[in-house]
């Protein structure tokens, strides 16, 4: 419903980024989701670490599938070209725009519906392949949009708002992301914006494939108590590793911390992600120790955020397939075909 | 006892095991003969399977140069004892069999009919070589050389292609010249000097060159600028993408830095393929995947979206028999409803229908520039047929003056200058709107993309005439198409004719062929060959200016018949379906005698005699 327009008078103290653009050029048309829903406050962390990183709007491609978390894309970055593709397919799609073009950020957003059931396979792949994108999971546990039906993602022994007990054992995405070879694992919560923006924005810096999974409450069909995707449960159960600041290449740190509390990622292009920690062993350098942890505080019932994983010597699809650095869709006939002389040659070959 | 005596005008059979070596042996057979001048249409009939399994290869030998599939076979080449019984049965009577004659037979198992030419293969192989390997490989080289002895093929010929084959690899170029003329040797000793069946030098191969469709419609992505090319392996379509990586190697790597102007993914699955082409001809790429039928199936929801969010999309659906897995390695041209109409609601495609490798190059480019042009998905149908089997064919042209038509394009100059740009509304008259790729300008020209109804300014809406004025532009796109896509071409009958035949794709070469018999024997038959969907209006004229018109078609339920009718409401009667779909290529000799059939049926008299003709 991207017929409801935003007024666009702007205040003109409104504070120009870098790029030139106030906070509100990062805005899409107003949500048409239910009022306190998780997924608006992600859309909201999206537009506030966009312009924070003075990201031209126009240079973002958003695509997602089907669902209340894939309607999204239109309440921010209005001046970015969207994509509402298929039921879970956002990812082939965004596989391909990505090979046509190189140069522009790729932003998947998706649910648990989308990602976790009927899309799964695409969503294994296209982490596997390593495509440079910023993949979100909007997850809330349930299907919305047709009303409240379990998702993958549900807890086993979690009741839904009709009461009905599930009794299927839970996909955990960030689990398989790290499975999968992702370069970039992180975990948020919508109701928690000063961890979720420098999450996002980290993700974004990062080259290859950076997942994202954003536990993002229900309100109209999974907040109710024996949900363990309410507001309430994730508060309660929320078990941060580590806290993050993200720190502009540009700036200078000049935080001092106690030695051991801290941790520098230096990005491929020189940004810096500062960790501070929480848990005090954990080390988002290591694969295995990081699934390790997930399992042993999953046993205890807790849900597990920040930044999980990050790989600095990151690779993406382009590099593995050596593209040219021109955009496939600036080259013509003369950069493509290799012209009538050359099929001269491969016909006198053939006969 | 009759004996089949034929000068370049012949066909020949080989019955293999597959995963012996016999398929280069058989290929160098077929090409020997080229070398000779004289045209072959040669044929791989193959299991799906790996090894062990039986293979055959057919080789049509036709100085007239019938390309099609005769039917009857003239000498047999029986290296596999599983199929003994039906290779034997199929030999013409008067024809011949060659056979591996280290093991006796019984005479129970020949028959009296036909001519025996019995060699001792595997004898002299086991006693020549020492590997096991070898035995194998070089006992097919050695028919090889018997045959081209028996035939009187020029033994300098093969030794070139070997020359060629093996350049640079000396060992295997002496042993494989050494096991070829260890089979001249021995038919020249042992076998009968006079054979009826002859190869004879002419000149009735001229400028035309040997290739598969796969390789040629693969070669026409490159030509045609396709960068991102994603698949899933699926018989009989994996060459195609193979040929287009093999291509790409050679011709799109960058001098200067190495790096590659081409991207090939294998995905996960057909839906993967068709998802990664639709994300790459959204963002301004050329794009394509290649299939087969139950690749198309699978493609559906994703082909729909395309339809209407109108993103450009190339599908090469190299068909196979169906339904379901159907028979993998056998050939139909039975996935053309399934593509006309494929997805759900009010869909309609752009299909385009190569006749040959020569066209699979030209149309495969072309359908390149129909997508950009049409904002939609083009499907290129060829068929095993024509795919995996090298055919004799018009050498591939390329004009250098020639741009890749994009389409409309809105530009940044264009955006900045204040032109109106509404996503789906047709400003031209012409139905197909105009769009912009992503991150063109700052701040105009962004839309969203989606598969839902929209108005003209792509905006979400459920607005009954927002719908209706979307799908009605969608049909004046597609009535657009007509003029742009390959037209029909017609072969008219020496004299005026109630009668008409309508065919299409790899049935081409039979048809010719049939035509040319049914005319000697005083039939007349306008012919018109169909190239693409949409049907341009010469389909309904040609329909209109014929009393009966047969539809020729390798299905089982005359889907072309179906489409014609549905999409000009022309009388069913007046369309005779003429059908072959039992997964072999359709023959001259079948479609000569069911058309034939038909208008001896109406009473047709031939009004001239055999000896008016010559």
């Amino acid at each position: 419903m991207t017929w409801i327009a935003k007024p666009k008078l702007h205040h003109p103290t409104l504070t120009c980024n870098a790029a030139g653009f106030t906070r509100r050029d990062y805005e899409g048309a107003v949500s048409t989701l239910c009022a306190g829903c998780g997924h608006d406050s992600i859309s909201a962390a999206i537009i506030q670490a966009c312009w924070e990183l003075d990201i031209e709007p126009h240079r973002v491609a958003k695509l997602s599938g089907i669902g209340c978390s894939s309607k999204t894309p239109t309440y921010f970055l209005g001046q970015s070209h969207g994509f509402n593709t298929v039921h879970g397919r956002m990812p082939s799609v965004l596989t391909g725009a990505n090979l046509a073009n190189k140069e522009l950020l790729y932003l998947g957003v998706s649910g648990d519906g989308d990602s976790a059931s009927i899309g799964i396979g695409q969503f294994v792949h296209a982490i596997r392949r390593g495509v440079n994108m910023v993949y979100i999971v909007e997850n809330n546990g349930v299907y919305g949009l047709t009303k409240g039906q379990f998702s993958a993602t549900a807890d086993l022994g979690s009741k839904s708002k009709k009461g009905v007990t599930n009794t299927d054992s839970p996909l955990d995405m960030v689990g398989l992301a790290l499975q999968l070879g992702a370069s970039f694992v992180a975990r948020g919560f919508s109701g928690d914006k000063p961890q979720l923006v420098p999450l996002i924005k980290a993700a974004i810096k990062h080259k290859g494939s950076a997942f994202l999974d954003v536990i993002s409450p229900c309100v109209a069909f999974n907040n109710h108590p024996g949900s363990t995707k309410s507001y309430d449960y994730v508060r309660e159960h929320n078990e941060a590793a580590n806290k993050l600041d993200f720190i502009d290449g540009r700036d200078e740190i000049t935080v001092d911390y106690a030695e051991g509390e801290l941790i520098d990622v230096t990005q491929h292009d020189g940004n810096v992600i500062r960790l501070r920690k929480l848990a005090a062993s954990y080390s988002p350098h290591d694969r295995v120790a990081a699934m390790n942890y997930l399992h042993e505080r999953s046993a205890k019932g807790e849900v597990v955020t920040g930044l999980l994983y990050v790989d600095e010597d990151s690779h993406d699809l382009h590099g593995h397939l050596n593209t040219v650095p021109t955009p496939f869709n600036r080259l013509g006939a003369k950069e493509l075909s290799p012209g009538s002389a050359t099929l001269e040659k491969i016909n006198a070959a053939l006969r | 006892m009759k004996a089949i005596r034929a000068t370049n005008d012949f066909v020949v059979k080989f019955a293999n095991v597959n995963g012996s070596g016999s398929a280069s042996a058989n290929e160098l057979f077929a090409k020997s003969i080229l070398r000779m001048g004289v045209p072959v249409s040669p044929r791989n009939i193959f299991p799906s399977n790996i090894q062990g399994l039986p293979t055959w290869y057919e080789v049509r030998v036709t100085e007239q140069g019938w390309l099609g599939r005769r039917g009857g076979i003239d000498l047999m080449v029986a290296m596999n004892p599983q199929t003994w019984d039906e290779d034997i049965a199929e030999i013409e009577s008067g024809g011949y069999l060659f056979y591996d004659s280290t093991r006796p037979l019984p005479a129970s198992k020949f028959r009296d009919d036909i001519h025996v030419i019995g060699m001792p293969l595997t004898a002299i192989c086991n006693r020549t070589y020492a590997d096991a390997r070898q035995r194998q490989l070089f006992k097919n080289i050695m028919y090889v050389g018997a045959l081209s002895a028996l035939l009187g093929i020029d033994a300098a010929e093969i030794e070139k292609l070997f020359a060629e084959q093996y350049k640079g690899k000396e060992k295997l170029l002496d042993s494989n010249v050494k096991a070829l003329h260890l089979g001249r040797d021995y038919a020249k000793e042992h076998l009968p000097g006079d054979f009826g069946l002859r190869v004879q030098r002419a000149n009735a191969v001229g400028e035309r060159i040997f290739v598969d469709g796969n390789s040629a419609a693969a070669l026409g992505c490159v030509y045609g600028g396709a960068t991102v090319c994603a698949w899933y392996p699926i018989t009989p379509s994996s060459s195609l993408a193979e040929g287009f990586q093999k291509y790409c190697m050679k011709y799109r790597v960058d001098a200067e830095t190495g790096t590659n102007k081409f991207a090939i993914v294998q995905a996960e699955d057909e839906i993967a393929s068709i998802g990664m082409v639709v994300g790459a001809g959204w963002n301004g790429a050329r794009a394509f995947t290649t299939t087969s039928g139950p690749g198309i199936s699978l493609m559906n929801e994703f082909i729909g979206l395309a339809y209407f969010a109108e993103i450009p999309v190339t599908i090469i659906d190299v068909q196979r028999g169906g339904p379901s897995t159907g028979m993998p390695t056998r050939t139909q041209q039975s996935d053309m409803t399934a593509c006309a109409y494929a997805s759900h609601g009010d869909t309609r495609h752009v299909l385009l229908f190569p006749e040959d490798p020569h066209e699979c190059f030209a149309f495969s480019a072309q359908a390149l520039d129909l997508a950009d042009r049409l904002q939609t998905p083009i499907f290129v149908l060829t068929d095993l047929d024509i795919g995996m089997n090298q055919r004799l064919t018009a050498p591939f042209a390329w004009d250098d003056t020639r741009a890749y038509d994009r389409g409309k394009v809105m530009t940044t100059q264009e955006l900045e200058a204040g032109k109106y740009f509404g996503r789906y509304k047709d400003v031209d008259g012409d139905g197909i709107p105009w769009r912009t790729y992503p991150a063109t300008h700052p701040m105009r020209g962004s839309f969203f993309t989606r598969g839902t109804s929209k108005n003209p300014e792509a905006r979400y809406s459920e607005r009954g005439d927002d719908y209706v004025y979307n799908m009605q532009r969608l049909l004046k796109k597609f009535d657009t198409a007509k003029a742009l896509v390959p037209q029909p071409i017609v072969h008219a009958a020496r004299q005026k004719t109630r009668f008409g035949a309508i065919y299409y794709g790899s049935t081409s070469p039979a048809m010719d062929e049939a035509l040319a018999a049914l005319d000697a024997d005083g039939l007349h038959v306008d012919a018109l060959r169909v190239r693409a969907f949409p049907f341009p209006g010469a389909v309904a004229e040609f329909i209109a200016a014929h009393d009966s018109v047969c539809v020729v078609e390798q299905n089982r339920d005359g889907q072309l018949r179906s489409l014609v009718i549905n999409e000009f409401g022309i009388a069913p009667a007046r369309l005779v379906p003429v059908l072959h779909y039992d997964g072999t290529p359709i023959t001259a000799r079948f479609i000569a005698a069911a058309i034939g059939g038909h208008m001896r049926a109406s009473n047709v008299v031939p009004i001239e005699s055999k000896v008016a003709h010559s």
